[in-house]
Protein backbone atom coordinates (compact mmCIF):
# COMPACT_ATOMS: atom_id res chain seq x y z
CA UNK A 1 0.00 0.00 0.00
CA UNK A 2 1.48 3.26 -0.99
CA UNK A 3 -0.60 5.77 1.51
CA UNK A 4 -0.19 5.53 5.20
CA UNK A 5 -2.88 3.74 7.06
CA UNK A 6 -4.32 6.25 9.77
CA UNK A 7 -5.79 4.96 12.69
CA UNK A 8 -9.12 6.55 11.09
CA UNK A 9 -8.88 4.36 8.28
CA UNK A 10 -8.97 1.40 10.24
CA UNK A 11 -11.97 2.39 12.13
CA UNK A 12 -13.81 3.21 9.37
CA UNK A 13 -13.03 -0.69 7.94
CA UNK A 14 -14.43 -2.30 11.12
CA UNK A 15 -16.96 0.10 10.99
CA UNK A 16 -18.12 -1.00 7.82
CA UNK A 17 -17.42 -4.48 7.69
CA UNK A 18 -19.17 -5.30 11.04
CA UNK A 19 -22.26 -3.28 9.66
CA UNK A 20 -22.07 -5.40 6.38
CA UNK A 21 -21.80 -8.56 8.52
CA UNK A 22 -25.36 -7.25 10.28
CA UNK A 23 -24.47 -5.17 13.21
CA UNK A 24 -27.09 -2.48 13.49
CA UNK A 25 -25.06 1.12 12.07
CA UNK A 26 -26.84 3.08 14.46
CA UNK A 27 -25.80 1.05 17.80
CA UNK A 28 -22.29 0.57 16.38
CA UNK A 29 -19.86 2.96 18.18
CA UNK A 30 -16.03 2.73 19.96
CA UNK A 31 -17.89 1.95 23.48
CA UNK A 32 -20.74 -0.28 22.45
CA UNK A 33 -19.31 -4.34 23.28
CA UNK A 34 -19.47 -6.86 21.41
CA UNK A 35 -22.46 -8.52 22.79
CA UNK A 36 -24.64 -5.72 22.19
CA UNK A 37 -23.97 -5.49 18.71
CA UNK A 38 -24.74 -8.72 17.95
CA UNK A 39 -20.78 -9.72 17.12
CA UNK A 40 -19.97 -13.37 17.18
CA UNK A 41 -17.16 -15.15 16.98
CA UNK A 42 -17.79 -15.83 13.69
CA UNK A 43 -17.96 -12.31 12.62
CA UNK A 44 -14.64 -11.61 14.47
CA UNK A 45 -12.75 -14.20 11.94
CA UNK A 46 -14.49 -12.96 9.04
CA UNK A 47 -13.21 -9.70 10.64
CA UNK A 48 -9.63 -10.77 10.60
CA UNK A 49 -9.65 -12.27 6.91
CA UNK A 50 -10.82 -8.68 5.65
CA UNK A 51 -8.43 -6.71 7.88
CA UNK A 52 -5.50 -9.45 7.09
CA UNK A 53 -6.08 -8.61 3.54
CA UNK A 54 -6.40 -4.66 4.04
CA UNK A 55 -3.14 -3.86 5.69
CA UNK A 56 -1.21 -7.12 5.76
CA UNK A 57 -1.10 -8.68 9.24
CA UNK A 58 -2.10 -11.79 11.00
CA UNK A 59 -4.22 -11.98 13.62
CA UNK A 60 -4.42 -15.13 15.59
CA UNK A 61 -7.94 -16.39 17.64
CA UNK A 62 -5.59 -15.31 20.78
CA UNK A 63 -5.57 -12.01 20.27
CA UNK A 64 -9.01 -11.33 20.32
CA UNK A 65 -9.25 -12.95 23.76
CA UNK A 66 -9.18 -9.54 25.97
CA UNK A 67 -11.53 -7.70 23.31
CA UNK A 68 -14.88 -6.50 24.79
CA UNK A 69 -15.51 -3.14 22.80
CA UNK A 70 -15.70 -2.45 19.28
CA UNK A 71 -13.28 0.17 20.28
CA UNK A 72 -10.92 -2.80 21.68
CA UNK A 73 -11.17 -4.21 17.84
CA UNK A 74 -10.11 -1.27 16.82
CA UNK A 75 -7.45 -0.63 18.89
CA UNK A 76 -5.83 -3.93 18.48
CA UNK A 77 -5.90 -3.85 14.64
CA UNK A 78 -4.45 -0.13 15.04
CA UNK A 79 -1.98 -1.49 17.14
CA UNK A 80 -0.58 -4.20 14.98
CA UNK A 81 -0.35 -1.87 11.97
CA UNK A 82 1.72 0.20 13.47
CA UNK B 1 -46.39 -52.39 21.42
CA UNK B 2 -48.89 -49.84 20.30
CA UNK B 3 -48.06 -46.63 18.09
CA UNK B 4 -48.57 -43.46 18.73
CA UNK B 5 -50.84 -41.39 16.41
CA UNK B 6 -48.91 -38.52 14.46
CA UNK B 7 -51.19 -35.54 13.15
CA UNK B 8 -49.92 -32.52 11.24
CA UNK B 9 -50.71 -29.41 12.66
CA UNK B 10 -49.06 -26.52 10.82
CA UNK B 11 -47.43 -25.84 6.77
CA UNK B 12 -45.52 -23.67 5.37
CA UNK B 13 -43.97 -23.66 1.79
CA UNK B 14 -42.23 -21.17 -0.24
CA UNK B 15 -42.32 -22.14 -3.70
CA UNK B 16 -42.31 -20.86 -7.43
CA UNK B 17 -45.97 -20.59 -7.18
CA UNK B 18 -45.28 -18.17 -4.67
CA UNK B 19 -44.47 -17.56 -0.57
CA UNK B 20 -47.00 -19.78 1.45
CA UNK B 21 -48.66 -23.20 1.32
CA UNK B 22 -52.06 -22.46 0.68
CA UNK B 23 -50.59 -20.19 -2.00
CA UNK B 24 -48.76 -23.23 -3.33
CA UNK B 25 -52.23 -24.87 -3.12
CA UNK B 26 -54.84 -22.85 -4.47
CA UNK B 27 -52.33 -21.72 -7.87
CA UNK B 28 -51.69 -25.57 -8.42
CA UNK B 29 -55.23 -26.30 -8.40
CA UNK B 30 -56.34 -23.37 -10.96
CA UNK B 31 -53.71 -24.75 -13.07
CA UNK B 32 -50.69 -22.06 -12.38
CA UNK B 33 -47.33 -23.17 -13.63
CA UNK B 34 -44.24 -21.45 -12.00
CA UNK B 35 -41.70 -22.88 -14.84
CA UNK B 36 -39.91 -19.50 -16.32
CA UNK B 37 -37.41 -20.41 -19.03
CA UNK B 38 -36.89 -23.83 -18.33
CA UNK B 39 -36.75 -23.73 -14.20
CA UNK B 40 -38.59 -23.15 -11.35
CA UNK B 41 -37.25 -20.02 -9.24
CA UNK B 42 -38.98 -19.07 -6.11
CA UNK B 43 -39.36 -15.12 -7.78
CA UNK B 44 -41.76 -13.79 -5.29
CA UNK B 45 -39.30 -14.94 -2.61
CA UNK B 46 -37.45 -11.79 -1.26
CA UNK B 47 -35.00 -12.69 2.00
CA UNK B 48 -35.02 -9.48 3.79
CA UNK B 49 -39.14 -10.01 3.69
CA UNK B 50 -38.25 -12.65 6.16
CA UNK B 51 -34.65 -12.78 7.50
CA UNK B 52 -32.39 -10.12 9.31
CA UNK B 53 -29.20 -9.29 7.12
CA UNK B 54 -27.22 -11.27 9.54
CA UNK B 55 -29.67 -13.87 9.34
CA UNK B 56 -29.44 -13.99 5.54
CA UNK B 57 -25.88 -14.07 5.96
CA UNK B 58 -25.52 -16.18 7.82
CA UNK B 59 -27.61 -19.45 5.74
CA UNK B 60 -27.15 -20.64 2.35
CA UNK B 61 -30.36 -19.95 0.08
CA UNK B 62 -31.70 -23.11 0.70
CA UNK B 63 -31.77 -22.43 4.64
CA UNK B 64 -33.13 -19.22 3.73
CA UNK B 65 -36.05 -20.93 2.22
CA UNK B 66 -36.57 -23.78 5.21
CA UNK B 67 -36.66 -20.85 7.53
CA UNK B 68 -38.85 -18.99 5.95
CA UNK B 69 -41.13 -22.19 5.79
CA UNK B 70 -40.36 -23.18 8.59
CA UNK B 71 -41.99 -19.81 10.36
CA UNK B 72 -45.04 -20.12 8.33
CA UNK B 73 -45.26 -24.05 9.75
CA UNK B 74 -44.93 -22.94 13.56
CA UNK B 75 -47.32 -20.17 12.81
CA UNK B 76 -49.92 -22.20 11.57
CA UNK B 77 -49.66 -24.75 13.96
CA UNK B 78 -50.02 -21.84 16.65
CA UNK B 79 -46.78 -22.28 17.62
CA UNK B 80 -45.42 -18.14 17.04
CA UNK B 81 -45.64 -17.21 20.54
CA UNK B 82 -45.01 -20.03 22.23
CA UNK B 83 -43.84 -23.62 22.13
CA UNK B 84 -46.69 -26.17 23.27
CA UNK B 85 -44.34 -28.90 24.76
CA UNK B 86 -40.72 -29.00 26.72
CA UNK B 87 -38.19 -27.95 24.16
CA UNK B 88 -36.17 -31.00 24.41
CA UNK B 89 -38.93 -33.29 23.40
CA UNK B 90 -39.43 -31.36 19.82
CA UNK B 91 -36.99 -32.12 17.08
CA UNK B 92 -36.30 -30.90 13.72
CA UNK B 93 -35.58 -33.45 10.92
CA UNK B 94 -34.96 -31.63 7.08
CA UNK B 95 -34.13 -33.33 4.47
CA UNK B 96 -31.93 -32.09 1.05
CA UNK B 97 -30.50 -33.77 -2.05
CA UNK B 98 -27.34 -31.02 -2.55
CA UNK B 99 -27.11 -28.69 0.79
CA UNK B 100 -25.59 -25.31 0.25
CA UNK B 101 -24.38 -25.78 -3.20
CA UNK B 102 -24.15 -22.10 -4.21
CA UNK B 103 -22.49 -21.36 -1.06
CA UNK B 104 -19.51 -24.11 -1.99
CA UNK B 105 -19.52 -22.96 -5.76
CA UNK B 106 -18.80 -19.79 -4.91
CA UNK B 107 -16.21 -20.30 -1.95
CA UNK B 108 -14.55 -22.21 -5.37
CA UNK B 109 -14.69 -19.65 -7.40
CA UNK B 110 -12.54 -17.39 -4.72
CA UNK B 111 -10.53 -20.43 -4.46
CA UNK B 112 -9.81 -20.21 -7.65
CA UNK B 113 -8.76 -16.76 -8.61
CA UNK B 114 -12.13 -15.71 -9.87
CA UNK B 115 -12.99 -12.77 -7.55
CA UNK B 116 -11.00 -9.94 -8.61
CA UNK B 117 -11.95 -7.76 -5.17
CA UNK B 118 -9.97 -10.13 -3.07
CA UNK B 119 -6.71 -12.28 -2.73
CA UNK B 120 -7.73 -15.63 -4.53
CA UNK B 121 -6.57 -18.95 -3.08
CA UNK B 122 -7.27 -20.54 0.32
CA UNK B 123 -7.35 -17.35 2.15
CA UNK B 124 -10.50 -15.99 0.45
CA UNK B 125 -12.47 -18.38 1.76
CA UNK B 126 -15.33 -17.49 3.60
CA UNK B 127 -14.96 -18.45 7.58
CA UNK B 128 -18.73 -18.99 7.00
CA UNK B 129 -18.60 -21.68 4.10
CA UNK B 130 -18.59 -24.44 6.10
CA UNK B 131 -21.84 -24.01 8.33
CA UNK B 132 -23.24 -22.46 5.67
CA UNK B 133 -23.08 -24.89 2.74
CA UNK B 134 -23.15 -27.99 5.38
CA UNK B 135 -26.08 -30.15 4.28
CA UNK B 136 -27.54 -30.49 8.25
CA UNK B 137 -27.89 -26.43 7.83
CA UNK B 138 -31.23 -26.07 7.67
CA UNK B 139 -32.06 -28.38 10.41
CA UNK B 140 -29.72 -26.55 12.84
CA UNK B 141 -31.08 -23.45 11.43
CA UNK B 142 -34.78 -24.25 12.82
CA UNK B 143 -33.30 -25.71 16.02
CA UNK B 144 -31.74 -22.36 16.60
CA UNK B 145 -34.26 -19.82 15.79
CA UNK B 146 -36.91 -21.76 17.10
CA UNK B 147 -34.87 -23.34 20.19
CA UNK B 148 -36.05 -26.83 19.34
CA UNK B 149 -33.54 -29.28 21.50
CA UNK B 150 -34.94 -32.83 20.84
CA UNK B 151 -33.39 -34.95 17.54
CA UNK B 152 -32.16 -32.71 14.87
CA UNK B 153 -30.45 -33.81 11.95
CA UNK B 154 -30.90 -33.74 8.44
CA UNK B 155 -31.31 -36.45 5.59
CA UNK B 156 -29.52 -37.24 2.73
CA UNK B 157 -31.09 -39.14 0.08
CA UNK B 158 -31.04 -37.54 -3.11
CA UNK B 159 -34.65 -36.55 -5.00
CA UNK B 160 -36.20 -38.89 -1.90
CA UNK B 161 -35.24 -36.72 1.26
CA UNK B 162 -38.10 -34.44 1.62
CA UNK B 163 -40.32 -37.86 2.22
CA UNK B 164 -37.57 -39.72 4.41
CA UNK B 165 -37.39 -36.36 6.10
CA UNK B 166 -41.22 -37.11 7.07
CA UNK B 167 -40.79 -40.49 7.68
CA UNK B 168 -38.09 -40.33 10.18
CA UNK B 169 -39.88 -37.54 12.12
CA UNK B 170 -43.00 -39.91 11.96
CA UNK B 171 -41.01 -42.37 13.91
CA UNK B 172 -39.21 -40.23 16.50
CA UNK B 173 -43.00 -39.68 17.53
CA UNK B 174 -44.83 -42.98 17.33
CA UNK B 175 -41.91 -44.29 19.33
CA UNK B 176 -42.18 -41.58 22.30
CA UNK B 177 -38.75 -40.12 21.16
CA UNK B 178 -39.91 -36.57 20.14
CA UNK B 179 -44.05 -34.99 21.49
CA UNK B 180 -43.80 -32.95 17.97
CA UNK B 181 -41.42 -32.46 14.81
CA UNK B 182 -40.47 -29.89 12.87
CA UNK B 183 -39.77 -31.76 9.36
CA UNK B 184 -39.65 -31.01 5.57
CA UNK B 185 -37.06 -30.49 3.36
CA UNK B 186 -35.54 -27.79 1.32
CA UNK B 187 -33.37 -26.93 -1.95
CA UNK B 188 -31.67 -24.57 -3.77
CA UNK B 189 -29.96 -25.89 -6.83
CA UNK B 190 -30.17 -23.61 -9.05
CA UNK B 191 -26.22 -23.24 -9.73
CA UNK B 192 -24.63 -23.31 -12.57
CA UNK B 193 -22.78 -26.63 -11.58
CA UNK B 194 -25.81 -28.31 -10.78
CA UNK B 195 -26.97 -27.08 -13.84
CA UNK B 196 -24.34 -28.56 -15.97
CA UNK B 197 -23.80 -31.75 -14.09
CA UNK B 198 -27.62 -32.48 -13.99
CA UNK B 199 -27.38 -31.16 -18.06
CA UNK B 200 -25.01 -33.25 -19.11
CA UNK B 201 -26.09 -36.43 -17.46
CA UNK B 202 -29.76 -35.87 -19.92
CA UNK B 203 -31.55 -36.02 -17.00
CA UNK B 204 -33.39 -31.70 -17.61
CA UNK B 205 -35.51 -30.97 -20.11
CA UNK B 206 -33.99 -29.59 -23.19
CA UNK B 207 -37.70 -28.22 -23.79
CA UNK B 208 -37.83 -26.60 -20.64
CA UNK B 209 -41.01 -28.23 -20.12
CA UNK B 210 -42.24 -30.48 -17.08
CA UNK B 211 -45.19 -32.89 -18.54
CA UNK B 212 -44.98 -35.78 -16.06
CA UNK B 213 -46.61 -39.02 -17.98
CA UNK B 214 -46.75 -37.37 -21.74
CA UNK B 215 -45.56 -39.36 -24.51
CA UNK B 216 -43.41 -36.22 -25.35
CA UNK B 217 -41.76 -36.12 -21.54
CA UNK B 218 -38.03 -34.95 -22.33
CA UNK B 219 -36.47 -34.95 -18.54
CA UNK B 220 -37.39 -32.74 -15.43
CA UNK B 221 -37.29 -28.94 -15.11
CA UNK B 222 -35.01 -27.95 -11.89
CA UNK B 223 -36.90 -25.68 -9.05
CA UNK B 224 -36.06 -24.64 -5.89
CA UNK B 225 -38.37 -24.57 -2.54
CA UNK B 226 -39.00 -25.24 0.81
CA UNK B 227 -41.53 -27.39 2.61
CA UNK B 228 -41.97 -27.46 6.24
CA UNK B 229 -44.77 -29.56 8.26
CA UNK B 230 -45.37 -29.33 12.23
CA UNK B 231 -46.09 -33.15 13.46
CA UNK B 232 -47.35 -33.60 16.98
CA UNK B 233 -48.52 -36.59 18.80
CA UNK B 234 -52.16 -36.98 18.34
CA UNK B 235 -53.12 -36.94 22.01
CA UNK B 236 -51.21 -34.21 23.28
CA UNK B 237 -52.20 -31.75 19.97
CA UNK B 238 -55.96 -32.62 20.84
CA UNK B 239 -55.29 -31.69 24.61
CA UNK B 240 -53.95 -28.55 23.98
CA UNK B 241 -56.80 -28.28 21.10
CA UNK B 242 -55.16 -27.70 18.77
CA UNK B 243 -56.26 -27.18 15.03
CA UNK B 244 -55.44 -30.55 13.23
CA UNK B 245 -54.74 -30.68 9.42
CA UNK B 246 -54.54 -34.13 8.96
CA UNK B 247 -52.78 -37.44 9.99
CA UNK B 248 -49.50 -39.19 8.85
CA UNK B 249 -50.73 -42.77 8.74
CA UNK B 250 -47.43 -44.15 7.64
CA UNK B 251 -44.88 -44.40 5.64
CA UNK B 252 -42.52 -46.60 3.84
CA UNK B 253 -38.96 -46.84 2.54
CA UNK B 254 -37.41 -49.16 0.22
CA UNK B 255 -33.91 -49.76 -1.97
CA UNK B 256 -33.74 -51.03 -5.35
CA UNK B 257 -30.24 -52.07 -5.17
CA UNK B 258 -30.45 -52.08 -9.24
CA UNK B 259 -28.78 -48.98 -10.68
CA UNK B 260 -27.15 -45.86 -9.11
CA UNK B 261 -29.10 -43.20 -11.20
CA UNK B 262 -32.55 -45.48 -13.05
CA UNK B 263 -35.34 -46.77 -11.23
CA UNK B 264 -35.93 -50.71 -11.49
CA UNK B 265 -37.46 -51.24 -14.88
CA UNK B 266 -40.64 -52.45 -12.88
CA UNK B 267 -40.78 -50.47 -10.20
CA UNK B 268 -40.32 -52.99 -7.81
CA UNK B 269 -38.50 -50.83 -4.95
CA UNK B 270 -41.31 -48.22 -5.76
CA UNK B 271 -43.78 -50.54 -5.21
CA UNK B 272 -42.56 -52.06 -1.92
CA UNK B 273 -42.30 -48.46 -0.69
CA UNK B 274 -46.01 -47.74 -1.38
CA UNK B 275 -47.06 -51.53 -0.09
CA UNK B 276 -45.20 -51.18 3.01
CA UNK B 277 -46.32 -47.17 3.60
CA UNK B 278 -50.13 -48.82 3.94
CA UNK B 279 -49.64 -51.65 5.92
CA UNK B 280 -48.04 -49.45 8.35
CA UNK B 281 -50.83 -47.16 7.96
CA UNK B 282 -53.20 -50.20 8.44
CA UNK B 283 -54.60 -49.87 5.13
CA UNK B 284 -55.51 -51.77 1.63
CA UNK B 285 -55.18 -50.19 -1.87
CA UNK B 286 -58.55 -50.01 -1.86
CA UNK B 287 -58.71 -46.95 0.98
CA UNK B 288 -56.45 -45.13 -1.52
CA UNK B 289 -58.01 -41.74 -2.99
CA UNK B 290 -55.51 -39.99 -4.66
CA UNK B 291 -51.61 -40.44 -5.47
CA UNK B 292 -49.79 -37.53 -5.61
CA UNK B 293 -47.14 -39.00 -7.76
CA UNK B 294 -43.09 -38.72 -8.07
CA UNK B 295 -43.81 -38.08 -11.64
CA UNK B 296 -40.23 -36.33 -13.04
CA UNK B 297 -41.20 -35.64 -16.46
CA UNK B 298 -38.17 -38.27 -17.70
CA UNK B 299 -39.23 -41.35 -19.81
CA UNK B 300 -37.47 -43.86 -17.19
CA UNK B 301 -39.47 -42.62 -14.03
CA UNK B 302 -42.87 -41.66 -15.52
CA UNK B 303 -42.81 -45.31 -16.92
CA UNK B 304 -41.55 -47.22 -13.92
CA UNK B 305 -43.99 -45.51 -11.56
CA UNK B 306 -46.63 -46.16 -13.42
CA UNK B 307 -45.84 -50.14 -13.12
CA UNK B 308 -45.12 -49.58 -10.02
CA UNK B 309 -48.37 -48.36 -8.77
CA UNK B 310 -49.90 -50.88 -10.96
CA UNK B 311 -47.86 -53.42 -8.71
CA UNK B 312 -48.67 -51.52 -5.27
CA UNK B 313 -51.98 -50.71 -5.85
CA UNK B 314 -53.51 -53.69 -8.04
CA UNK B 315 -57.17 -52.47 -9.82
CA UNK B 316 -57.49 -49.92 -7.68
CA UNK B 317 -54.24 -48.20 -9.40
CA UNK B 318 -57.16 -47.75 -12.77
CA UNK B 319 -59.28 -46.03 -10.41
CA UNK B 320 -58.25 -43.20 -8.65
CA UNK B 321 -56.49 -39.42 -10.24
CA UNK B 322 -52.68 -39.29 -9.69
CA UNK B 323 -51.29 -36.29 -10.43
CA UNK B 324 -48.19 -34.96 -10.24
CA UNK B 325 -47.05 -31.16 -8.36
CA UNK B 326 -43.30 -31.21 -10.17
CA UNK B 327 -46.32 -30.24 -13.24
CA UNK B 328 -46.41 -26.87 -11.87
CA UNK B 329 -43.15 -25.98 -10.08
CA UNK B 330 -40.64 -28.56 -11.24
CA UNK B 331 -38.43 -30.84 -9.59
CA UNK B 332 -37.06 -29.35 -6.40
CA UNK B 333 -35.05 -32.40 -5.55
CA UNK B 334 -34.21 -32.71 -2.24
CA UNK B 335 -37.51 -30.41 -0.92
CA UNK B 336 -39.82 -32.14 -3.47
CA UNK B 337 -41.14 -34.76 -1.02
CA UNK B 338 -42.08 -32.34 1.69
CA UNK B 339 -43.57 -29.68 -0.84
CA UNK B 340 -45.70 -32.34 -2.56
CA UNK B 341 -46.80 -33.77 1.08
CA UNK B 342 -47.85 -30.18 2.09
CA UNK B 343 -49.44 -29.84 -1.43
CA UNK B 344 -51.21 -33.61 -0.76
CA UNK B 345 -52.82 -32.59 2.35
CA UNK B 346 -53.76 -29.56 1.28
CA UNK B 347 -55.86 -31.32 -1.64
CA UNK B 348 -57.11 -33.89 0.62
CA UNK B 349 -58.60 -31.50 2.80
CA UNK B 350 -60.39 -29.76 -0.05
CA UNK B 351 -61.18 -32.75 -1.72
CA UNK B 352 -59.98 -31.92 -4.78
CA UNK B 353 -57.09 -33.65 -6.94
CA UNK B 354 -54.72 -30.99 -8.34
CA UNK B 355 -53.71 -31.55 -12.12
CA UNK B 356 -51.06 -32.64 -14.40
CA UNK B 357 -50.67 -29.54 -16.30
CA UNK B 358 -49.83 -29.98 -19.28
CA UNK B 359 -50.48 -33.99 -19.87
CA UNK B 360 -51.94 -34.63 -23.17
CA UNK B 361 -50.66 -36.87 -24.73
CA UNK B 362 -51.15 -40.62 -23.43
CA UNK B 363 -47.79 -42.87 -24.06
CA UNK B 364 -47.96 -46.58 -24.18
CA UNK B 365 -48.50 -47.98 -21.03
CA UNK B 366 -49.07 -45.34 -18.84
CA UNK B 367 -52.60 -45.65 -18.68
CA UNK B 368 -53.59 -44.02 -15.69
CA UNK B 369 -55.62 -41.41 -14.80
CA UNK B 370 -53.06 -38.31 -14.90
CA UNK B 371 -55.93 -35.79 -13.99
CA UNK B 372 -55.31 -34.26 -17.46
CA UNK B 373 -56.47 -30.47 -18.00
CA UNK B 374 -58.01 -28.97 -14.74
CA UNK B 375 -58.71 -30.40 -11.04
CA UNK B 376 -61.51 -32.43 -10.01
CA UNK B 377 -63.45 -33.27 -7.07
CA UNK B 378 -62.15 -36.37 -5.24
CA UNK B 379 -64.84 -39.16 -5.19
CA UNK B 380 -64.69 -40.49 -1.67
CA UNK B 381 -65.28 -44.65 -1.79
CA UNK B 382 -66.61 -44.44 2.27
CA UNK B 383 -67.75 -41.17 4.72
CA UNK B 384 -64.37 -41.32 5.76
CA UNK B 385 -61.95 -38.22 5.29
CA UNK B 386 -59.56 -38.86 1.85
CA UNK B 387 -56.65 -40.89 2.03
CA UNK B 388 -53.34 -40.69 -0.76
CA UNK B 389 -49.90 -41.59 -1.12
CA UNK B 390 -47.28 -39.46 -1.65
CA UNK B 391 -44.28 -40.54 -4.09
CA UNK B 392 -40.62 -39.62 -3.81
CA UNK B 393 -37.75 -41.88 -5.29
CA UNK B 394 -34.13 -40.28 -5.28
CA UNK B 395 -30.70 -41.31 -7.28
CA UNK B 396 -29.13 -44.37 -5.79
CA UNK B 397 -32.16 -46.21 -5.73
CA UNK B 398 -33.82 -44.75 -2.68
CA UNK B 399 -37.98 -44.76 -2.74
CA UNK B 400 -40.16 -43.34 0.03
CA UNK B 401 -43.88 -43.09 0.25
CA UNK B 402 -46.08 -41.34 2.62
CA UNK B 403 -49.35 -41.96 3.28
CA UNK B 404 -51.61 -39.13 4.66
CA UNK B 405 -55.12 -38.50 5.36
CA UNK B 406 -57.22 -35.53 6.16
CA UNK B 407 -58.64 -34.71 9.19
Amino acid sequence: MATKTTPQDIETTVMQSLAQFGADPDALTREATLEEVDVDSLDLVELTQVVEDAYDIDLENADFKKVKTVGDVIDLVVERVG
Amino acid sequence: MTLRDVVITGVGAVTPLGVGARVLHERWTAGACGIRDGEAPCTDFTVTDHLTSKEARRADRSTQLAITAGDEALADAGWADELPYDPELIGCVLGTGIGGISTLENNHDSLHNHDSLRDSGPGAVSPLAVPLMMSNAGSAALSLRHRLRGPVFSVVSACAAGSHAIGTALRMIQHGEAEAMVTGGAEAPLTPLSRAAFGNMNALSPSGISRPFDARRDGFVMGESAGVLVLENGDSARARGARILGTLRGYGSTGDAHHITAPHKEGRGGARAMSIALSDSGLTPEDVDYVNAHGTSTQLNDRAETLALKLALGERAAQIPVSSTKSAIGHLLGAAGAVEAVATLLALRDRIAPPTIGWEEPDDGLDLDYVPGAARPLKMSNGRPPIALSNSFGFGGHNATLCLQAA
